[in-house]
């Protein structure tokens, strides 16, 4: 079943305005249409979303962003939550889960994936600009296998991999460096501008780490470093970000490092860190936070379970979810930045849950 | 060569798919070819053929043939038989 043209619409309205200009008195209605819409079409199509929310389309629509229907994170684990023919999947992404742990199952036809990459480059255009920068990956050319099933990794490199040119992998399938591709990247373009992007963990061990111990020296003055995937494993070490762009600084001369913070169920509509170092929701995306136990909708400073929301997907039931993730608001359309919209901080996950970011699934 | 060539010859290489398939209706996503890892070597092959460099809305704009040829366009590479 195709799209419906009532949420493709709603869909391109909210594609009108600005990602981080947009006030939240002007974003909330245009959002909060399209997501009604989602809900809709995914009660039409599928029937396990529909099972779960015990409902028919009763054309009663939410009237705030807060009080629409969310899934658990973990029902991607245990469903097969798809709200398109099997004929129309074209690629299906597996979320972390490579260490025996069940990976989530991500079901995309072409609109799906078509609006993630555009929501994408609306983004990080913000934030990088409209030019391809050369871009060293920090990770190992293994990392994406072509065709059939993605992981959120391989899935995360290749989205990235738009904004950059000459596209370069620092290491080995041994994770180890490769110096000859560093140097090489090195000697063509240290004074640049040059886009680097990782998975948090692998930069700080399998890079900086390695970078400390070897003989080569790199200075990238004008890159920018964007990285993902969570900071679990640094937490044990830990690695504040203050430590961790302290680090890279010393060791690569790069002072522009936005982490974002986003999920193979919502890839696309990400949440990146601004120079204040608190992650803003864009236009196309929303985050709430509710009391762990209640799951009542917390006050602004006070942690909680982080619940987020996409414009994007229409093959799966992915618009609203309940994340396992522990995070703070900080404020709405007021961060010294500058940037409109809602602020906030991730402080890690719920105790006892999985392990699952993306950086964590290298051993 | 002339750019049609030049085209034909970048979509070929990038997508490694036959020239006779390098067709104006010819759609990101519709052939096992074109995904999205081929579509990158596709940019690359377009900025080396036309020694021109594209950004990345240009990137997400590319969808077909058709609309290559209208992108191009816009860098003064002209398709007029």
């Amino acid at each position: 079943m195709s799209v419906p043209t009532q949420y493709q619409d709603a869909f391109d309205a909210l594609m009108t305005l600005p990602p981080y200009d947009t006030p939240y008195n002007e974003k909330h209605p245009v959002l909060l249409n399209v997501l009604n819409l989602l809900h809709e079409h995914h009660v039409n199509t599928c029937s396990e979303y529909r099972n779960i929310m015990q409902t028919e389309v009763t054309g009663r629509d939410a009237d705030t962003i807060s009080s629409l229907p969310y899934l658990a994170v973990r029902l991607f684990k245990l469903l097969r939550l798809q709200s398109i023919g099997d004929d129309a999947i074209f690629r299906v992404l597996n979320s972390s889960g490579t260490t025996g742990q069940v990976p989530a199952y991500i079901p995309l036809d072409r609109d799906t994936s078509s609006r993630q990459s555009k929501v994408l480059v609306r983004i990080m255009q913000e934030w990088i600009g409209k030019q391809r920068l050369p871009m060293l990956i920090i990770d190992h050319p293994d990392a994406v296998k072509p065709g059939g099933q993605f992981s959120a990794r391989g899935a995360g490199i290749q989205g990235l991999s738009f904004f950059g040119r000459d596209h370069t992998y620092a290491l080995k399938p041994d994770m180890s460096l490769d110096i000859e591709a560093i140097k090489q990247f090195r000697d063509k373009y240290s004074d640049q501008p040059v886009l680097m992007f990782g998975f948090t963990f692998m930069v700080w061990a399998h890079f900086l780490d390695s970078l400390e111990k070897s003989d080569i020296s790199i200075s990238f003055p004008n890159g920018i470093l964007l990285h993902s995937g969570g900071w679990k494993k640094l937490e044990a070490q830990k690695v504040s970000n203050d430590a961790f762009k302290a680090r890279l600084h010393t060791l690569t001369a790069i002072t522009k490092v936005h982490n974002f913070y986003g999920m193979a169920e919502q890839v696309g509509s990400v949440f990146v860190e601004c120079e204040h170092g608190f992650l803003h929701a864009p236009v196309q995306s929303e985050i709430i936070v509710r009391d762990p136990f209640t799951l009542a909708v917390q006050p602004h400073g006070r942690q909680g379970l982080i619940q987020v929301m996409s414009a994007i997907p229409s093959s799966y039931p992915g618009h609203s979810i309940l994340t396992e993730d522990l995070g703070t608001i900080h404020g709405i359309d007021d961060c010294l930045c500058t940037r409109k919209g809602t602020y906030f901080s991730v402080s890690g996950r719920l105790p006892k849950a999985e392990v699952r970011g993306c950086s964590d699934t290298q051993k | 060569m002339s750019n049609q060539q030049k085209l034909t010859e970048a979509f070929s290489q990038g997508l490694g798919i036959e020239s006779k398939q390098v067709t104006d209706a010819l759609t990101y996503n519709t052939i096992p070819e074109w995904d999205s890892t081929a579509h990158m070597i596709l940019i690359a092959e377009l900025e080396n053929q036309f020694n021109i460099m594209l950004d990345t809305d240009d990137i997400i704009d590319m969808s077909s043939v058709a609309k290559a040829k209208e992108i191009l366009s816009k860098h003064d590479i002209s398709f007029d038989a």
